[in-house]
Parts: structure tokens; C-alpha cells; sequence
């Protein structure tokens, strides 16, 4: 039994950053009917900046709890404000053309953000772990966790109810809901399409950034994060059916799980097929 | 291309390119070998595209036929270049078979997207499986063409040149014929309407298959091609960056011309290799403003540049109504 718990905290833990770049792309898709190939470089983005947020932090001596709080609100800034630009400068331009365009477009940022990093902040990996400890190590069902990992859970959730709630249960959520279902009736009922996308797409940058800077204390930020995020995010989304988020939500936890499952089972194959 | 450039015209113009590769530096030879081999998977991302379709997953294809001539060579010791080259082109081709007729239903960014998928499918496997030497690959030998054994690099390097350039060439002039022929009409009209061409009584989803296992013919040749000019294979062969690579050949194009194809392959890779002497780090951004530059202003690709003519005759797809409703917003 104890085994299997293990598995689902380990995929709920997985699930958790995961549900939050799959929740930007699949909004960026519902609203704009874009397939954004650069949220990947976005969440690269976010945990860069979150790496230089903690070090500057942690080279003033403060403490990480500060460095947690000035991660979080120095991406979110800059994430808001690369997403207006980029919505507001660049993909305007394409709104007329083919979606497959506008998905060329978005490869072409892709390759525009990777070398962008790389230029900012070197080839070489970066880390930034002082958050890490922050919450310390729990004992969970016979096993340590460290509690940074399980806080992500809640945030991830409170997120997700947020979006939904913003969504379904407020009027500027209605009009985004209706420029969804019909972006042509909004336009004729007086609604600013325009600045629903723009808002729109600067959000999802935002969560992409967001989870970027949240796994951000987790793992090395080196060149090639982008591309894997993207795969897995395309994914969860794919699974979801796209543009929904109770979608992302089940497939985000659909993909944690198989990931964390898919680590004892290959072991456990080995076990029962040992290679020559 | 231009209407009337005879066949025969394009085959003496292959081998007037073949024999200056004599005269070229080493350095070139290599350089366009890629070049001719990116071309080639280009060429069929450009077939596709004819229906509207853009794949971003040829480096399914590509990998697929990269390992298949790989294992065939280092398990039957077939080293003979043109033989890998048919070994990779029909690797490529029955993959496409299998995965042709399933995906031709879907369109547009869910066709890009399954196609990316089934790509990251291979590449995961290939670097989980250490039979294949994960994700380090493996190496193979020198190719040889028929039974001649090349040990000078100048000789070896030409001979790849050649036969890649060969290939490639034929290719081309088989898609100048694709494109005037009636299948290559009807892409052109699945492309603007894929309800009306049903109504004609063509089937739009055999269209679209027949030019995807003829866009995977050429991304397996192109494969085997890459392999024999690096002698070495890993699965970053199928990584969907390499696919976006190659889509980044097809747009540079356009749809119109099979010469632009190798004009594009060609500044690729130039501009690759040196940006990758002068500015390592920077050699995507420069991509990545070049392919935002050729969207913007050369929507049809550089072959609009030369087909002037056409382009009256044959006007673009008209801006659906809710396009034109999303301008009028903007």
C-alpha cells in the first residue's frame, strides 16, 4: 500500500508544476486558437529570472523566505510585461493569417528566447536552492518529503480554483468564456477582443513563468529545459482536450502519475527481466 | 520552377551541379552534402504542405530511416551509399504507410501536433533503449559505392557529395512533376477547400496520405544522407527541434517553387556555419528574426521572389470571415 502512495505523492508532486504551464497553454489556446511552440521557453524564462531573484537575495545575506516572495513577484512582473509585448508587438501581425502561421510564429520566438537565455545567463547550468529548505522535510506515511515539494500541491490547486473561479463565476470571465465559444458575436456585442487577447496571452505567459519560477529551486536551469517542457505540456494538454481547464487538470495528474509510476516499474521490470 | 523548364533541361542541370562539386573546397562539399540532404526532407515538407499540412514530426522519418540503414550496415555490412540511400527511402516510406492513412484525417495544428508527438514517441524510446546506445547513438563505417572503397577524405567527401546531390536533384525534378500533375492540383485544392474536393469525388484524405508516404520517402533518404555524412546516430535524429529545422527549409521556400528548396537549404546551412564560428550562442535568434522576416514579408517564401507571374493568376487563400472579423477588430 505503501508503495503505491508513494506513487501518487511523487505524480501529484509532478502533476503540480505541470498543471500550471499546461493551464497557460491551454487558455493561450482557447482564447487566441494559438499553439504556442514558446511556452516552453517561457517557463525557462521564469525559473532564469527566479535563479537571479534568489541569488541576489541570498548574496544580501536575507533570508530564503525573502528570496521565495522576491522570486515570485520580480517573474511575475517581467512575465506580465513580456507577454503584453509580445502579444501587443508581434502576434497582432499574424491574427489575419493561417493557424499553422501563427504556430511558425511561435516556433520562430521559440528559437528567438532560447538563444535570448543563453545570452542573458550562459550555457552553463545555473541553481538556485535556498527556497528548497525553506519549508523543511516532512514525514509522510514512513517517508521523508522535502516540503517545499508538497507545498507546491496547494498552490497549484489554489491556482487552478482561481482560474476556474476567474473563468466561470466572474463577468470579465464570462467575456473571455465568450470569446471562446464565439469571437465573432463578442466583437458585435461591443466586447474588446483585442485586449482579451493580449490579457489573455500575457496570462499565460505568466503561468508558464510562474511554474518555471516554482520548480525553479528543484532542478539545474541549463539550455534544452524549454524544449522538454514544452513536449510534456503539449501532452497533458492533448489528454485534457484543448482549451479546457478541468482537461489540464486531469491530464497534468494523468502524466504526474505516469511519470512517477513509470520510475518503480522500470525498475521492477528490471528486476524480473534482468538485461544480459 | 519556372512552367516550361523542360525535364531534360533539369537533369543536365543536375549534372553540371554534380561536376562543379570538383572544383569546390572541402569544406563546401561537406557543407552542401547537408545542405542537399536537408533539401531533400525539406522537398517533402513542401509536398505536404501543397494540402495545407505542415508536419512537425519528419524527424520521425528521418530517424527512422537513419536507424534503419545504421543497423542493416553494422548487421549485414551494407556499405554501398546508393543502396543505404534506397535502405533509408524505404524505411521512411513504410513508416509513412503505417502512420499515413491514420493521421490524413486531421488538419491543420492538430496535424503539426500529432505528427510532433509521434516523433517524441521514437525519440523517447531510442534514448531509453541500450541496444541503441541510448542517447549516446553509435557509431557506423565509411559508406563505399559500388564496391569502389573511398580512403582519400577529398574522394569520399565527393562521392557523398554527388550521390546525395543526385538524389536530391531527382527529387526534385519528381516533385516539379508531382506539382503539374493532376494529384499535385488536387493538394493544391485540398489545400483551399478539402469539402469541395470531396464533392468532386476525390478522395481528400488519399490525397493527403499519398503525399505524406512521399514526404517520408524523402525525410528516410534524407536520413540515411545525414547519417553517411556524419558516420555516427543518436536520437536526436527524431527530437522535434530537428523537425523544426527542417519545417524552417520548407516555409524559407514556400510552397510554389522546388528550386527555392535547395536555395533555402543552402542559406541554412550557411548561415549556420558561420554564425557558428563568429556568434555560437546567438545562430537561432538570427534564425528565428530570418523565419519572422519571411513570414511577414515573403508570406509565399523566397520562391515568390522569382514566380511573379504566377502569383496573379493564383491568389492566395482568401482571408476566412473570421480573419477578416479579427482584423476589423485589431
Amino acid at each position: 500500500m505503501n508503495f503505491f502512495l508513494t506513487i501518487v505523492v511523487d505524480g501529484l508532486i509532478q502533476a503540480s508544476w505541470l498543471f500550471i504551464v499546461a493551464l497557460g497553454l491551454t487558455l493561450v489556446f482557447g482564447v487566441l486558437k494559438i499553439l504556442n511552440i514558446a511556452h516552453g521557453s517561457f517557463y525557462a524564462l521564469g525559473a532564469y529570472i527566479a535563479a537571479t531573484a534568489v541569488t541576489m537575495v541570498a548574496a544580501r545575506s536575507l533570508p530564503p523566505s525573502v528570496g521565495f516572495v522576491a522570486m515570485l513577484v520580480s517573474v511575475a512582473l517581467i512575465a506580465s510585461a513580456v507577454g503584453l509585448l509580445l502579444e501587443r508587438g508581434l502576434l497582432k501581425m499574424f491574427y489575419s493569417r493561417d493557424e499553422v502561421v501563427l504556430l511558425l510564429v511561435t516556433y520562430a520566438v521559440f528559437l528567438i528566447l532560447e538563444d535570448v537565455t543563453k545570452l542573458i545567463w550562459g550555457v552553463n547550468p545555473i541553481y538556485a536552492t535556498q527556497p528548497y529548505e525553506l519549508f523543511g522535510n516532512v514525514a509522510f506515511a514512513g517517508l521523508y518529503y522535502v516540503g517545499y515539494d508538497l507545498v507546491l500541491i496547494p498552490i497549484s490547486a489554489a491556482i487552478g480554483f482561481a482560474v476556474w473561479f476567474g473563468l466561470n463565476r466572474t463577468v470579465t470571465g464570462k467575456i473571455v468564456l465568450a470569446v471562446i465559444h464565439n469571437e465573432e458575436m463578442s466583437v458585435s456585442m461591443g466586447v474588446r477582443v483585442n485586449r482579451v487577447y493580449a490579457v489573455a496571452f500575457a496570462f499565460g505567459v505568466l503561468l508558464a513563468s510562474l511554474a518555471g519560477a516554482l520548480t525553479a529551486p528543484k532542478i539545474s536551469m541549463q539550455p534544452g529545459l524549454s524544449s522538454d517542457v514544452i513536449i510534456l505540456s503539449f501532452a497533458i494538454v492533448v489528454i485534457g482536450g484543448l482549451g479546457s481547464v478541468e482537461g489540464a487538470a486531469v491530464g497534468a495528474i494523468l502524466v504526474g502519475l505516469a511519470r512517477a509510476a513509470s520510475v518503480p516499474a522500470s525498475a521492477l521490470s528490471r528486476c524480473w527481466f534482468p538485461s544480459p | 520552377m519556372k512552367q516550361g523548364l523542360h525535364p531534360l533541361l533539369m537533369i543536365a542541370l543536375v549534372a553540371a551541379v554534380t561536376l562543379f562539386g570538383r572544383v569546390l573546397p572541402t569544406w563546401t562539399l561537406s557543407l552542401a552534402t547537408v545542405a542537399a540532404s536537408n533539401a531533400l526532407i525539406a522537398l517533402g515538407i513542401v509536398v505536404l504542405a501543397r494540402t495545407g499540412n505542415v508536419s512537425f514530426g519528419q524527424g520521425l522519418f528521418f530517424a527512422a530511416g537513419g536507424y534503419g540503414v545504421a543497423l542493416i550496415a553494422n548487421v549485414w555490412g551494407v556499405t554501398d551509399a546508393v543502396a543505404q540511400m534506397i535502405i533509408g527511402a524505404v524505411c521512411g516510406g513504410l513508416l509513412g504507410l503505417v502512420i499515413g492513412p491514420l493521421i490524413a484525417r486531421y488538419s491543420g495544428i492538430f496535424f503539426g501536433m500529432l505528427t510532433l508527438a509521434l516523433s517524441m514517441v521514437l525519440y523517447g524510446a531510442l534514448v531509453k533503449s541500450t541496444a541503441l546506445g541510448g542517447s549516446d547513438g553509435f557509431n557506423v563505417g565509411r559508406p563505399s559505392l559500388f564496391g569502389m572503397s573511398f580512403n582519400d577524405p577529398r574522394e569520399a567527401d565527393f562521392m557523398l557529395y554527388a550521390v546525395s546531390v543526385i538524389t536530391t536533384g531527382f527529387a526534385g525534378i519528381a516533385a516539379t512533376i508531382l506539382f503539374r500533375s493532376e494529384l499535385g492540383l488536387a493538394s493544391l485544392a485540398v489545400r483551399e477547400n478539402n469539402l469541395r474536393v470531396e464533392y468532386l469525388g476525390i478522395s481528400a484524405n488519399l490525397v493527403i496520405t499519398i503525399n505524406f508516404v512521399i514526404a517520408a520517402i524523402f525525410a528516410g533518404a534524407s536520413g540515411a544522407f545525414a547519417l553517411m555524412a556524419q558516420r555516427h546516430i543518436d536520437p536526436q535524429f527524431a527530437y522535434w527541434t530537428t523537425s523544426g529545422e527542417f519545417v524552417f527549409v520548407a516555409v524559407l521556400a514556400g510552397y510554389q517553387s522546388v528550386a527555392a528548396v535547395f536555395v533555402a537549404s543552402m542559406a541554412l546551412e550557411l548561415v549556420r556555419s558561420f554564425s557558428n564560428l563568429y556568434l555560437p550562442n546567438t545562430w537561432q535568434l538570427v534564425l528565428g528574426v530570418f523565419l519572422l522576416c519571411v513570414i511577414l514579408f515573403l508570406p509565399r517564401g523566397i520562391g515568390s521572389l522569382w514566380i511573379r507571374e504566377r502569383q496573379k493568376r493564383m491568389r492566395p487563400t482568401a482571408a476566412t470571415p473570421i480573419a477578416a472579423q479579427k482584423e476589423a477588430a485589431l
